[in-house]
């Protein structure tokens, strides 16, 4: 397991049972009371560490390297029943945007959501979960297809933006963004949106419109990066807290400021302490909200969609 | 082409159009620095005689230019941002609103108005790129999202003209919305058949090109405008060398598919108004 810097006395407390239970193994010593005490400490430890974490941290916990990714998802919630389907139909395959059909408790969803990967070599395969025009266009085209058989989507989001490289620019990454964010407004079918990990900006809002957007307990979600924010607003790199605390990111402000529809918990200490139980979760989450959204009319489903994003808003 | 005749009366210069110059009655062109007279540059419709380049400007100077006789209503004109985050980073965000809505006696980076396009009548909402950055934060969206409310209700053309920086950052997601917003009325002109005309002018960048700006039945751009969704810098940085010759304009966008076409500031009425003719709903 790797830990955060707010994570080190959780860490030290950790290494200190791993040693008492060496110290016991070798030494034929008795150390259950020792060890009993130090997990009775990592419990009241964790619990005040995780109780109140700031924006930044809960970014921190966003991105951790354990976390797990869209596929890992998608593949517990079906347990293994899923289809995925590939490529845009114009340019290629986008390894950052994975999709297809699964099945979801006896009912077949349409699955679309960024993906990371999970070491150095398929994190540069994934393109760090940024997806260029081709994986906008391939998660439309999927979309396309649920209508057309009447199935709903769920979409997971986790990215820290579009790529912003030359060729998505040459192949239209803005226009491929804002296609999706009219197609979905007005997709026949329900959308459920999830926030699985980082919700940055357009590249997360291009799979995000949707009847119940949720986000998971510690992801985020904004206009730019805390990072980004700090070197425009601040013009260094060294504000990324203050920029986390004043960008409101956090399911909770998310929530509150009625951008979005609900929180899921996490497990304590995020997704990755306990992944089986954080898909268990979700799962559970998406079927309570497709029950409600599959009895409403599809005309009046569409005009709630609208109406939501129409509220989103502040003036005076 | 007696209805492309310019009505001197309605043009009105705008006070920082004047400012700069010391004298306020020169123009000196950013781009090839050459100097004419501000009459001779609005009478010009704000393009330098010598080099053809298009002066940024505000709704103000973009109504008079296409509005008949320059005659408009302006729609919720006192909208104003409401500081949903009470945002503060090295400023308070509504200080930076008060000295911006000062500086440009302006009440936000849009500006929506209802009149008559050549007879058609049209709605028209315009950026205003020096109310900080022409970035795009609740009103903008909102004004929109009303503006398109109008048309849809008396089944009028709506013509956007864009041009801004992208999200306005201190306003978080509630700026991020704003593109599902404008986007989700879009596509309800679409299911009406109502005409929805994107003018992208310079700049047009990040979420406004990754929303409204890039979903006309027609996408049309004035000539060398800077138009994408990362910016340039960023697209640099990221691929570590030196853009490429006239990367991110008008004319690349044009060659990659994502214009119509591209016309000059003085023929823009002419254009809008010959595509209305075209698409114009037949009475039956
Ligand atoms: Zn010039």
């Amino acid at each position: 397991m790797d830990y955060l810097d707010f994570e080190k006395p959780i860490q030290e407390l950790e290494e200190q049972v791993a040693k008492a239970r060496l110290i016991a193994e070798e030494s034929n010593v008795d150390m259950t009371k020792t060890i009993k005490e130090l997990e009775r400490q990592i419990k009241t430890t964790r619990k005040k560490t995780y109780e109140d974490l700031t924006s930044w941290q809960r970014v921190q916990l966003s991105r951790h390297p354990q976390r797990p990714y869209t596929l890992a998802y998608i593949k517990s919630m079906t347990g293994g029943d899923f289809l995925e389907l590939h490529g845009d139909r114009q340019v290629r395959d986008d390894k950052a945007m994975v999709g297809g059909w699964g099945m979801l408790d006896g009912q077949s969803v349409m699955f679309i959501g960024q993906q990371k990967g999970v070491n150095t070599k398929m994190r540069q395969f994934r393109n760090f979960g940024m997806s260029n025009p081709e994986g906008y266009r391939k998660a439309l085209r999927l979309m396309k297809m649920a209508e057309k058989f009447n199935r709903p989507v769920v979409t997971l989001i986790d990215t820290p933006g579009a790529f912003p490289g030359l060729e998505a620019e040459e192949r239209g990454q803005g226009e491929a963004i804002a296609r999706n964010l009219m197609e979905m407004a007005v997709l026949k079918v329900p959308i459920i949106c999830i926030v699985i990990g980082e919700g940055a900006s357009g590249g997360a809002l291009g799979i995000g419109v949707g009847d119940k957007v949720l986000m998971l307990e510690n992801t985020w979600y904004s206009v730019i990066s805390p990072e980004s924010c700090s070197s425009i607003l601040w013009r260094n790199w060294d504000h990324k807290e203050e920029a986390a605390e004043a960008l409101k990111l956090t399911a909770k402000d998310m929530l509150s400021n009625k951008l979005i529809d609900g929180i899921i918990p996490e497990p304590l200490g995020g997704a990755h302490h306990d992944p089986e139980g954080m898909f268990k979760t979700v799962k559970t989450e998406i079927l309570k909200q497709l029950d409600k959204l599959q009895t409403k009319d599809p005309q009046k489903r569409i005009e709630a969609r609208i109406k939501k994003f129409s509220d989103m808003g502040s003036y005076a | 082409m007696g209805w492309f005749k310019r009505d001197k009366e309605g043009i009105t210069t705008s006070t920082e159009e004047k400012k700069e110059t010391p004298e306020g009655l020169w123009h000196k062109c950013p781009k090839c620095k050459v100097i004419s007279s501000i009459e001779d540059h609005v009478n010009n419709y704000y393009v330098c005689g010598n080099c053809g380049h298009h002066n940024r400007i505000n709704a103000r100077e973009y109504f008079s230019i296409l509005f008949d006789n320059g005659k408009y209503k302006e729609l919720d004109k006192g909208l104003k941002s409401g500081d949903p985050l009470n945002f503060t980073d090295t400023k308070k965000y509504k200080d930076r609103y008060a000295d911006a809505v000062k500086k440009t006696k302006i009440n936000e980076a849009i500006t929506t108005g209802t009149g008559k396009l050549d007879g058609h009548e049209v709605v028209i909402a315009c950026m205003n790129f020096n109310f900080i950055g022409g970035s795009m934060g609740s009103v903008v969206g909102e004004k929109i999202a009303r503006g398109l409310d109008l048309a849809l209700k008396k089944e009028l053309p709506f013509i956007m003209i864009s041009k801004s920086g992208g999200a306005r950052m201190m306003e978080a997601a509630f700026s991020l919305m704003q593109m599902a917003k404008t986007s989700a009325k879009i596509a309800l002109m679409r299911e009406n058949g109502l005409p929805y005309i994107s003018v992208l002018t310079d700049p047009t960048t990040g979420g406004v090109t990754a929303s409204f700006a890039m979903l006309g039945d027609i996408n049309i751009a004035e000539p060398g405008a800077l138009i994408g969704f990362a910016g340039p810098r960023v697209v640099k940085e990221t691929i570590g060398k030196d853009l490429p010759e006239g990367f991110q304009t008008s004319e690349f966008l044009l060659e990659h598919g994502f214009l119509d076409f591209i016309v000059e500031r003085k023929n823009m009425k002419s254009k809008l108004s010959q595509f209305l003719r075209m698409v114009k709903k037949s009475k039956s």
